[in-house]
């Protein structure tokens, strides 16, 4: 664990530079180039604001004042969602698309992860940003609490690296990881609490909601950025060591398969 | 000479099969399961280069040869045995792998450069070099979409070799490229070489082996067969490729006192009974030929068993290895059929003497088509060994003698 720490620092300028290079790529023969990043969720809210806004709003706990109310719950599960998909969607295929390069060239495969990572939270800091100028555009002022949410994204970052990591590393091995992972996402959206209140979802399925660490992840988003409350302590306290386990156990395997993942790539 | 920079000691690998891929998971945490099939593409393999050393190595498709590289590099990870660096290696094998070409040049070269492990300070500080020796003038600040294949290559090998490695390993990947980038890069390499860098290799041009190699290795299904001075290895690999035509082929090496490697291969349907050098005019067996001499070279062949053609061909070749002239029977339309055992067969063959002062060898080989490949009854490298020197004409350099005149004239003030 030591070295594989020690040789990314020896590549720190690789990988910072590669963070770089692929945002720039996107803004080379493309307008809005990286902007797209953060119009694509702010688009998404956006849809469902339109389409849900009237049947939502009402159940939302204490702001049926503000009519944009609705909005602003959206984009804060947006926000902490999409972070979490990015880093697993792109982990998920990394190591595949990435191929050619460690079969023919000698770097810590760790980069690649740490890449994607970097690239992800850069991604997610200028969606955060964006929101902060919609939300003021809606007359909605963030309080205090919203400053934890640079901390909760790393949480939710540390969480999507674990997952990433194990489920990239199966696919490269077993390719059916890579179909079934999408659709398991999917799912995985609409059983936490973005689009809706957990007060609308029935009572006997409401624990099952719960066991779906993005949910105390999402609503945490929520009380920095709505609520104004401090996040879910209780159930962050939980989910941290479980996500040390999950990151320790994915980088334990990484370590173990890199060596035979350039044999079946 | 003497420092080593890379051994491989015992150094195998093996591609494992397992019947679900969810036992190769469980093997990573420490779950023995032995796998449904092993394949070992390379096995035993041990060497060491020293430092400025030039290592050629050979071998047909499959022998194993880019498994080996791959793990020196380091890319693949060895099932048995190590292999051991002082320095840094770099790999001229993929030229322009992770280039983007979106990108410039410049920008190029920066990415590249960072994937060896190179500081941004580094690379700002080579970086004019690097756009020097790769000569492509503006266009290192445009897009690498719009580059030609060949501007591509020299940016790439210019990223490349813009620090000196320990060890440089040099793929096919070099003969891309005009002649003058060529000449360009392959001075580089001999710079590094004189430094100390040792070279790794891989080809398939025994030219190239023979100039540019101290040593070569020859590969063979994963095993490292022959380790030698590179006439002898190329002349062995070459009686290889015809036993894998020819079954019951044998082939015997032996280096003679005058340092000529003599190798020889065949079925033995056809056997070299004498094979000697005459002057045309006395009939006197010659080992020293002058310039512009009429000579004979005779082949008698006995025939030890029935077969329906025989094609004799030579092969002239100079110190190097360098082939200077080669033909045989079947491209000059001369082949004898039928031929029963216990036959005899003499050939002549009359030329004059055009080559250059120096030692030059001829070797035979005894075929029924235009190829060993496919009959190969007796093949012999350097059968026959003979000097040439100069005595009477101007001095010249060179392996052959071109009987061109100078034709000067002073001209008046104009």
């Amino acid at each position: 664990m030591k070295d594989m720490l020690l040789s990314a620092w020896r590549y720190r300028y690789f990988i910072l530079s590669s963070i770089q290079t692929e945002f720039r790529a996107r803004f080379i023969r493309s307008r809005l180039g990286g902007l797209w990043m953060i119009i694509h969720p702010l688009a998404q809210a956006a849809i469902f604001a339109l389409v849900l806004a009237e049947m939502m709003a009402a159940r939302l706990p204490g702001l049926a004042n503000n009519k944009f109310a609705y909005a602003i719950y959206l984009m804060s599960g947006m926000l902490a969602w999409s972070l979490f998909s990015e880093v697993i969607n792109r982990c998920l295929t990394l190591f595949i698309d990435n191929g050619n390069l460690l079969k023919k060239i000698v770097f810590p495969r760790i980069s690649l992860p740490l890449i994607v990572t970097g690239s992800a939270l850069f991604n997610n800091l200028l969606l955060f940003m964006a929101i902060i100028v919609v939300f003021g555009l809606l007359g909605h002022a963030p309080g205090v609490q919203i400053a934890w949410v640079p901390l909760l994204m790393l949480v939710t970052l540390a969480l999507a690296l674990g997952i990433g990591l194990v489920l990239g590393v199966l696919n490269v091995f077993i390719r059916d990881v890579g179909q079934v992972v999408p659709v398991v996402l999917q799912l995985g959206f609409w059983f936490t609490p973005i689009v809706y209140a957990p007060n609308i979802v029935p009572e006997a399925f409401r624990p099952m909601l719960h066991m779906n660490p993005m949910t105390t992840i999402v609503q945490s988003y929520q009380n920095a950025m709505l609520f104004n409350t401090t996040p879910d302590f209780v159930g962050l306290g939980w989910l941290f060591p479980a996500i040390l386990i999950l990151l320790g156990g994915a980088f334990i395997m990484f370590r173990r398969a890199s060596a035979e993942m350039v044999d079946v790539l | 000479m003497s420092e080593c920079v890379l051994k491989v000691s015992g150094l195998g690998k093996a591609f494992r099969k397992y019947r679900s891929e969810w036992q190769r998971i469980f093997s990573w945490f420490g779950i023995s399961v032995t796998p449904a099939a092993e394949h070992w593409v390379l096995r035993g393999v041990s060497f060491s280069v020293a430092s400025g050393e030039a290592v050629g190595i050979v071998g047909q498709n499959g022998a194993g040869k880019s498994t080996l590289l791959k793990l020196i590099t380091g890319t693949l990870r060895a099932t048995e045995g190590e292999v051991q660096i002082h320095g840094r290696i770099a790999a001229i094998l993929e030229l322009g792998m992770g280039f983007n070409p979106e990108f410039t040049g410049r920008q190029n070269v920066y990415h590249a450069a960072g994937l060896m492990g190179f500081s941004r300070k580094a690379i700002e500080h080579a970086l004019p070099e690097i756009e020097a020796f790769a000569e492509i003038g503006g266009y290192f600040d445009q897009p690498m979409r719009t580059y030609s294949s060949g501007m591509q290559m020299r940016v790439a090998f210019a990223a490349v070799t813009a620090f000196r490695p320990e060890i440089l390993i040099v793929d096919e990947a070099l003969s891309v490229g005009d002649s003058y980038f060529q000449h360009k890069s392959f001075d580089r390499i001999r710079q590094f070489k004189e430094q100390g860098t040792s070279l790794l290799f891989v080809t398939h041009s025994m030219g190239d082996v023979q100039t540019l190699c101290d040593r070569v290795i020859l590969l063979d299904k994963g095993q490292a067969l022959r380790d030698g001075l590179p006439d002898e290895v190329v002349d062995y690999y070459n009686a290889l490729i015809a036993e894998k035509e020819n079954a019951k082929l044998t082939v015997e090496q032996l280096r003679q006192k005058n340092g000529w490697i003599l190798t020889k291969s065949g079925t033995g349907e056809a056997t070299l009974a004498d094979f000697r050098l005459t002057d045309a005019d006395s009939n006197q067996e010659v080992h020293l030929v002058r310039v512009g001499q009429r000579v004979i070279l005779t082949a008698i062949v006995k025939i030890h068993a029935d077969i329906p053609r025989l094609v004799l061909g030579y092969m002239l070749r100079d110190r190097m290895g360098h082939v200077v002239w080669g033909t045989n029977t079947w491209h000059t339309k001369q082949i004898v059929e039928d031929l029963r055992a216990g036959q005899v067969v003499e050939f002549k063959l009359l030329f004059t003497c055009t080559l250059g002062p120096g030692s030059y060898s001829f070797s035979p080989a005894l075929v029924s088509t235009d190829t060993h490949l496919v009959n190969n009854y007796e093949w012999k490298d350097n059968a026959l060994v003979f000097d040439v020197l100069n005595a009477g004409n101007p001095y010249f350099i060179g392996t052959s003698w071109l009987d061109a005149v100078f034709d000067i004239n002073r001209r008046g003030m104009v």
